[in-house]
C-alpha cells in the first residue's frame, strides 16, 4: 500500500476519452467532444500537478534522497523464472516531472485546439487520436519497465503516424507519415534487440533493479561483442538508437522536418515538447546504466548530441517555411539535451549535466511548444507557410506577436528568461569536461539565436506584404494557452531544479555560472543583433526610402552597404559553402543512402521473380540441389566434427 | 483396452465420426437440404472443438505408434479453431453455381485431411507419421482442384499432387534410412539407439526436413507455393497457408525437441540457414505481388521462416512460443483472408489495386484488414507484436543474436509491404471503388472471431500463461 495508487488514473482517463470519441464519433456534436476531451486531460492534468505536490513537497527527499516508488504494478507475463513482464507506474523524479511537462503541454494543445481545428471536418476523429496520444505517452513515461515502455513506445509512433497523416486528402502528408512511421520503427527494431540483449545479462526488464548501481555487481556481463565492444556497451548503443530514432538525431531525423505537414497543435504537441523528447527522456531513465557501465556509449550520445545540434542549427538558418525552421530548430535543440546527458557523470556534482538536460527539456517543452502554436497562429492567419509571404504582423497580431517574441527570447536565450538558465547549466556542465562539446555547443547557442530573430522579424517586421484578408488574433481558445505558455516560458526559468530532478536522487544545489552567462549571452547577442540588421527591415524598402528622402540618402546607403556585407557574407560565403553544402548532404546523401537500400531492395525482388517461372522442372531442380547441397554440407560437418 | 482406445482417442474419434456422418448424410439427403449438413458438421465441429478443452492426461495406444499428452491436445485444439474458422468463412463460397452441388465432398475432405494431421501430430512412430501426413496431403490436392472447371484450379491441383510426390519420395527415403541406422522405428526406442550421429543419420536427416520443409514452404523447397495457392480456391488457400503450414510446424518442434535432441548440432544449422533463406526470399518475392492471393501467399512464406526461430530454443518455451505464434497466426492470417474472401465471393476481384478506395465503401472490412496487416507485421499492441516478440526472445535466449537481428531487419521489410495494402484501402484515390459488400452472417462471426482473438490473444497474459503451463507438463 502507498500514497500514489491513484496514478494509474492518469493515463486511463485520457483512454477512456478515446474509447468514448472513438464509438461516438458519427453522433458526437464538436461542442460535446471538445468539452469531453479537454475535460478529462484537465482532470489528468490536476492529477499530475498532484502527484508533483505531494511527491516533491509533501514527502520530500527521503534521508537526502528522493525515493523511486512503484504506484501500483500487476505482474502481466511469465517469462521464465526470473524474468516476467509488469505492468504499473513509477513515481520518481523524472517520470514526475514529465508527467507534468506532458500533461500540461498536452491540456494547452486541447484547449488551442478547439479554436484551431473549428471547421475542420475531422474535429472528433482528431480530438479522439489526442486523447490516444495523451494516454500513450502518459503510459511511456511512468513505464516501471524497459517493456513496457517499449509497448507504449510503439503506440506512440502509431498515433503520430495517424496524426501525421491527419489531413489524408493531402498526398504530401500521407508520405510525411508514411517516411516517420518506416524511419522510427526502423530505430525500435535496434532498441528491441538491446532490451533482448540487456534483460538476458541482468534478468530483469525493471528500472528500479536495472539502474540501481548496487546491483551491478551482481549482473552477469562477461564477455565481448563485435568491434570489440562489451555487452553492456553493445546493448545501451542499441537503445540509444532506439532513441535517436525518436528524437530525431543524425542520421535518423529526416522524418521530423516532413512531419510538419500535420496539424500545428500536433507539430507542438508530439513534434516539438512530448514525444520527440522520448529518446533523451529513455537515455536519462537508463542514465546510471549508460554512466557507469558503458561510459564509452554515454560519449556517443554525447557527440552525437552535439553534432546533430550544430548540423539542424547550420540548415534551419537557410529555411523558408515557418514550420521547418522550427523544426531543425527542434532537431537542434535535442541535440542539446543529448549532448548534455552525454557529458554528465552520475552522481553528485558530476550529474550537472543530467540535471541541465532535463531543465532544458523541461523549458523547452514550454517555449517550443508556445512556437508552434504560435506559428499556427499566424498560418491561421495568412493562409501560408512561407516566410517570404509574411511580413509586418505585428500591427495585425498584437497577442500573438508579444508571445512569441517572449518564446524567440526564451530560445534565444536571453537573460531572465527560462531557456537562459537551463541553456547556462548545460554549457557549464559541458565546460567542465568536454571542450570540444562545449565550443560546439556555443557556436549553436549564436546560431539559435540569429535564426529565431530572423524568423521572427521576417514575420512580424519587414516589409508587410499585401494580405487579401486582412490577418488578425485568433480567437480567445488559442489565445488563452498562447498566454498561459507564455508565462511559463518566463517563470519555469526560476525553479530551482536541481533540487528536485538529479541523476542519483539527492537534490543538487547550483547556481548561476556567471563567466559561462556571459559569455554565452554575448553569442547569443551577436546572433540576434546580425539578425536584426539583416532582417529587421528589406532592402528592397530601403532603397525606397532612397528614392525619396535624399537628405537620408548617405545614412540609408551606409545601411544599405553593411547589409550587402553581411548579406555578401551570409548568403555567398556562409550558405553557399557551410550551409548549403550541408543542406544537399542530408537531402542526397542521407534520404539517397535510404532510397538506395530501398532501390536494392525492390530490384533484387523483381529480378528474383524471373525464378518463380511455373515450370515444375525447374522447382523439382530447385528441390534437389538444395539436398544435396545442405546433405553435403552435413556430411562435411560431421566429418570435420 | 476398449474403452482406453475411445477415451485416449476420442479427438480422432470424433473427428472421424462427424466425416463419416458428412459423407453419409450427403448421400441420403434430397438437394434442398444440402445446406443443413453444411449446419450440422459446423454444430457438430463447434461442439468437437470445445470439447477438446476439457482437460485430459492422454496416454499411449498400440505399443506406443500412438500417443498424446496434453501439449498434443493443445496443438489440435489450435487446429480446430482456424479450421472452424475455415468452414465459417466458406459458406458462401459452398453455396456458389457449380459448387454447390459437391458442398459437402468438400467438408468430408478438409476434415479428412484434419484427421491425417492429427494422427501425424501424435505419432509415436515414423509409420504413423508418414500415414498421417499423406493422409493431410493426398487430399489437399483435391482442394486445390476443386474449382476444376477452372484450368488455374487444375493446375494448382496437378502441380501440388506432382511436387509432393517428388518431396514424399525424399521423405520416405529419409525414413528407411532411420530405419537402417536405427533399427527401429519408434521414437522413443530410436532417440535411445542412437546417440552419435553418423553420416548415414545425416542423410536420412536431411531427407526428412526436406520433406517437411517443403509441407512448410520454406526456401528453396517454395516453389510449388505461388502456383498452387492463385490457382486453389480462396478457402483452399487460407487452408493450406495456415492450417496445414501449423501442423507440420508442431511436428517439426516435436520431432526436433523429442526425436533428434542428439543431433542438435545438426538439425541447428539446416533451420538457421533456411530461417535466413526463407524470411528473405519470402519477403523479396511479397513485395512485387499484385494479386492479394500471391501477397498473402508469399507473405506466409516469410511468416514460416519466423516459427523457425523458435525451433533453435530447445526447451519447453520454444515449444509453447511455436504454439503461441501459430494460434495468432491462425487469426490473423485467417483475417485478411476472410476480408479477401468476402472480397473475391462478392465481386470476383483479386488484386490489389481493386482495393484501391476500399475504405470509402466498405469501412469495417478495410479496418478488418488493416488490423490482421498490422497483426502480421507486428505492429503494438496487437497480438501479432507478442508472438514475434516470443520468437524473437527465444531465438535471443539461445544466443542467435545475428539471427534476430536478421528477423528483426525483415519485420521491416514486411512492414514495408503490408502497409502498401494499407495505403491502397486507405489512401490511393479511385473513382470507382468496389461496391458496398454485405457478406454472410457465417463470414462476418468467422472476422469477428478473429478481429477479437487478434485483440485478447495478446493483451490477456492467461492465454500464453495456459499454454505455459500446459506444455511445462509434458
Amino acid at each position: 500500500m502507498n500514497a500514489f495508487e491513484y496514478t494509474f488514473l492518469i493515463p486511463f482517463i485520457p483512454l477512456l476519452g478515446f474509447l468514448l470519441i472513438i464509438f461516438n464519433f458519427k453522433r458526437f456534436p464538436k461542442k460535446l467532444t471538445a468539452a469531453l476531451a479537454t475535460s478529462l486531460i484537465g482532470i489528468s492534468f490536476v492529477l499530475s500537478v498532484y502527484t508533483a505536490w505531494q511527491y516533491f513537497i509533501i514527502m520530500g527527499p527521503l534521508h537526502g534522497v528522493y525515493p523511486k516508488i512503484i504506484g501500483n504494478h500487476f505482474e502481466w507475463l511469465k517469462l521464465g523464472e526470473h524474468l516476467s513482464v509488469h505492468m504499473g507506474t513509477l513515481i520518481d523524479q523524472a517520470s514526475v516531472m514529465m508527467l507534468i511537462v506532458v500533461s500540461t503541454v498536452s491540456l494547452m494543445v486541447h484547449i488551442y485546439s478547439i479554436g484551431y481545428m473549428h471547421d475542420d471536418r475531422g474535429f472528433n476523429r482528431f480530438f479522439a487520436f489526442l486523447q490516444l496520444f495523451s494516454f500513450s505517452m502518459l503510459s511511456l513515461v511512468i513505464a516501471t519497465n524497459v517493456f513496457q515502455i517499449y509497448i507504449f513506445w510503439e503506440l506512440v509512433g502509431v498515433s503520430s503516424f495517424l496524426l501525421i497523416g491527419f489531413y489524408y486528402e493531402k498526398p504530401s502528408a500521407v508520405a510525411a507519415s508514411k517516411k516517420a512511421f518506416i524511419v522510427t520503427r526502423f530505430a525500435d527494431l535496434f532498441f528491441l534487440l538491446g532490451i533482448l540483449l540487456i534483460s538476458f545479462h541482468t534478468d530483469t526488464f525493471d528500472f528500479i533493479s536495472l539502474t540501481n548501481p548496487e546491483n551491478f555487481e551482481r549482473f552477469n556481463l562477461h564477455g565481448t561483442t563485435f568491434l570489440g565492444l562489451s555487452i553492456p556497451a553493445l546493448a545501451l548503443i542499441l537503445i540509444f538508437v532506439g532513441g535517436a530514432g525518436k528524437s530525431a538525431m543524425f542520421p535518423l531525423h529526416i522524418w521530423l522536418p516532413d512531419a510538419m505537414e500535420g496539424p500545428s497543435p500536433v507539430s507542438a504537441l508530439i513534434h516539438a515538447a512530448t514525444m520527440v523528447v522520448a529518446g533523451v527522456y529513455l537515455v536519462a531513465r537508463m542514465f546510471a546504466n549508460y554512466a557507469i557501465m558503458a561510459p564509452e556509449a554515454l560519449a556517443l550520445v554525447g557527440y552525437v548530441g552535439a553534432f546533430t545540434s550544430l548540423f539542424a542549427a547550420v540548415i534551419a538558418t537557410t529555411q523558408i517555411d515557418f514550420k521547418r525552421v522550427l523544426a531543425f530548430s527542434t532537431i537542434s535543440q535535442i541535440g542539446y539535451m543529448m549532448a548534455a546527458l552525454g557529458v554528465s557523470g552520475y552522481g553528485e556534482e558530476a550529474g550537472l549535466g543530467y540535471m541541465a538536460s532535463m531543465f532544458h527539456l523541461f523549458t523547452h517543452a514550454m517555449f517550443k511548444a508556445l512556437l508552434f502554436l504560435g506559428a499556427g497562429a499566424v498560418i491561421h492567419a495568412v493562409h501560408t507557410n512561407s516566410i517570404r509571404e509574411m511580413g509586418g504582423l505585428r500591427k495585425y497580431m498584437k497577442t500573438t506577436h508579444i508571445t512569441f517574441l517572449i518564446a524567440t527570447l526564451a530560445i534565444a536565450g536571453f537573460p531572465g528568461l527560462s531557456g537562459f538558465f537551463s541553456k547556462d547549466e548545460i554549457i557549464t556542465a559541458a565546460h567542465q569536461s568536454y571542450p570540444l562539446v562545449f565550443y560546439t555547443l556555443l557556436v549553436v547557442a549564436g546560431l539559435t539565436a540569429f535564426y529565431m530573430f530572423r524568423l521572427y522579424f521576417l514575420v512580424f517586421w519587414n516589409t508587410e506584404t499585401h494580405y487579401h484578408h486582412k490577418p488578425h488574433d485568433p480567437g480567445k481558445a488559442m489565445l488563452i494557452p498562447l498566454i498561459i505558455l507564455a508565462v511559463l516560458s518566463i517563470v519555469s526559468g526560476y525553479i530551482p531544479f536541481g533540487e528536485f530532478v538529479s541523476s542519483d536522487g539527492k537534490p543538487l544545489h547550483t547556481h548561476l555560472h556567471f563567466d559561462i552567462a556571459i559569455i554565452s549571452t554575448l553569442v547569443s547577442f551577436v546572433g540576434i543583433a546580425i539578425a536584426w540588421f539583416l532582417y529587421k527591415k528589406s532592402s528592397d524598402l530601403t532603397s525606397h526610402l532612397i528614392a525619396r528622402w535624399g537628405t537620408f540618402y548617405r545614412w540609408a546607403y551606409n545601411k544599405f552597404y553593411i547589409d550587402e556585407v553581411y548579406l555578401f557574407i551570409t548568403h555567398n560565403i556562409i550558405f553557399a559553402y557551410i550551409s548549403r553544402p550541408i543542406a544537399w548532404f542530408d537531402r542526397h546523401v542521407v534520404d539517397g543512402t535510404m532510397n538506395v537500400i530501398g532501390w536494392i531492395t525492390v530490384t533484387t525482388s523483381e529480378k528474383i521473380k524471373g525464378m518463380q517461372s511455373g515450370q515444375l522442372q525447374q522447382y523439382a531442380f530447385a528441390f534437389v540441389s538444395a539436398i544435396l547441397v545442405i546433405s553435403a554440407f552435413l556430411i562435411y560437418y560431421l566429418i570435420n566434427n | 483396452m476398449t474403452y482406453s482406445l475411445l477415451s485416449i482417442m476420442r479427438q480422432e474419434l470424433g473427428l472421424i465420426v462427424i466425416t463419416l456422418l458428412v459423407l453419409f448424410l450427403d448421400l441420403f439427403v434430397r438437394e434442398t437440404n444440402k445446406q443443413k449438413v453444411y449446419i450440422i458438421t459446423l454444430i457438430l465441429f463447434g461442439i468437437h472443438t470445445l470439447a477438446g478443452f476439457f482437460p485430459f492426461e492422454g496416454g499411449t495406444l498400440f505399443g506406443g505408434m500412438f500417443h498424446t499428452t496434453p501439449m498434443h491436445i493443445l496443438m489440435k485444439n489450435v487446429l480446430n479453431i482456424g479450421v472452424f474458422l475455415v468452414l465459417l468463412m466458406s459458406a458462401s463460397w459452398l453455396i456458389m453455381p457449380r459448387i454447390s452441388d459437391k458442398r459437402n465432398e468438400f467438408l468430408m475432405i478438409l476434415l479428412t485431411t484434419l484427421s491425417g494431421m492429427y494422427f501425424m501430430i501424435s505419432a509415436g512412430d515414423f509409420l504413423m507419421f508418414y500415414i498421417g501426413l499423406e493422409i493431410a496431403s493426398i487430399p489437399m490436392a483435391v482442394l486445390a482442384a476443386f474449382e476444376k472447371f477452372k484450368s488455374r484450379s487444375e493446375e494448382a491441383g496437378i502441380k501440388f499432387l506432382l511436387n509432393s510426390a517428388l518431396s514424399t519420395g525424399f521423405l520416405l527415403f529419409g525414413l528407411s534410412l532411420f530405419y537402417a541406422a536405427g533399427g527401429t522405428l519408434y521414437f522413443d526406442d530410436f532417440s535411445h539407439s542412437i546417440s552419435q550421429p553418423s553420416p548415414l543419420v545425416a542423410l536420412a536427416l536431411t531427407f526428412l526436413l526436406s520433406g517437411l520443409a517443403f509441407k512448410l514452404s520454406l526456401v528453396p523447397f517454395h516453389f510449388w507455393t505461388a502456383d498452387v495457392y492463385e490457382g486453389s480456391p480462396m478457402v483452399v488457400t487460407s487452408y493450406f497457408s495456415v492450417i496445414s503450414k501449423g501442423s507440420v510446424a508442431f511436428v517439426l518442434g516435436i520431432l526436433l525437441f523429442k526425436v533428434f535432441p542428439a543431433f542438435i548440432g545438426l538439425w541447428q544449422f539446416v533451420i538457421y540457414a533456411l530461417a535466413i533463406a526463407t524470411m528473405l526470399i519470402g519477403n523479396l518475392f511479397a513485395l512485387r505481388q499484385k494479386n492479394i492471393k500471391r501477397f498473402l501467399a508469399f507473405s506466409s512464406i516469410a511468416q514460416a521462416g519466423f516459427i523457425l526461430l523458435g525451433l533453435l530454443q530447445t526447451d519447453t518455451f520454444g515449444i509453447t512460443v511455436i504454439i503461441y505464434f501459430v494460434l495468432i497466426y491462425i487469426l490473423s492470417n485467417l483475417a485478411a483472408f476472410g476480408v479477401a474472401q468476402a472480397i473475391s465471393v462478392a465481386t470476383g476481384k483479386e488484386n490489389i489495386e481493386d482495393y484501391n478506395g476500399l475504405y470509402k465503401t466498405n469501412p469495417s472490412l478495410s479496418l478488418i484488414m488493416m488490423l490482421a496487416l498490422f497483426s502480421l507485421s507486428g505492429i503494438p499492441p496487437v497480438a501479432g507484436f507478442f508472438s514475434k516478440f516470443f520468437l524473437f526472445t527465444a531465438a535471443a535466449k539461445a544466443g542467435y543474436y545475428r539471427l534476430v537481428f536478421i528477423a528483426v531487419v525483415n519485420t521491416t521489410i514486411a512492414l514495408y509491404y503490408y502497409l502498401l495494402v494499407v495505403k491502397a484501402m486507405f489512401i490511393n484515390p479511385n473513382p470507382n471503388p468496389l461496391p458496398p459488400i454485405r457478406s454472410d452472417n457465417y463470414l462476418r462471426s468467422a472476422l469477428f472471431i478473429t478481429v477479437v482473438g487478434i485483440f485478447l490473444a495478446g493483451i490477456l497474459s492467461p492465454v500464453f500463461e495456459y499454454m505455459q503451463a500446459i506444455v511445462d507438463k509434458f
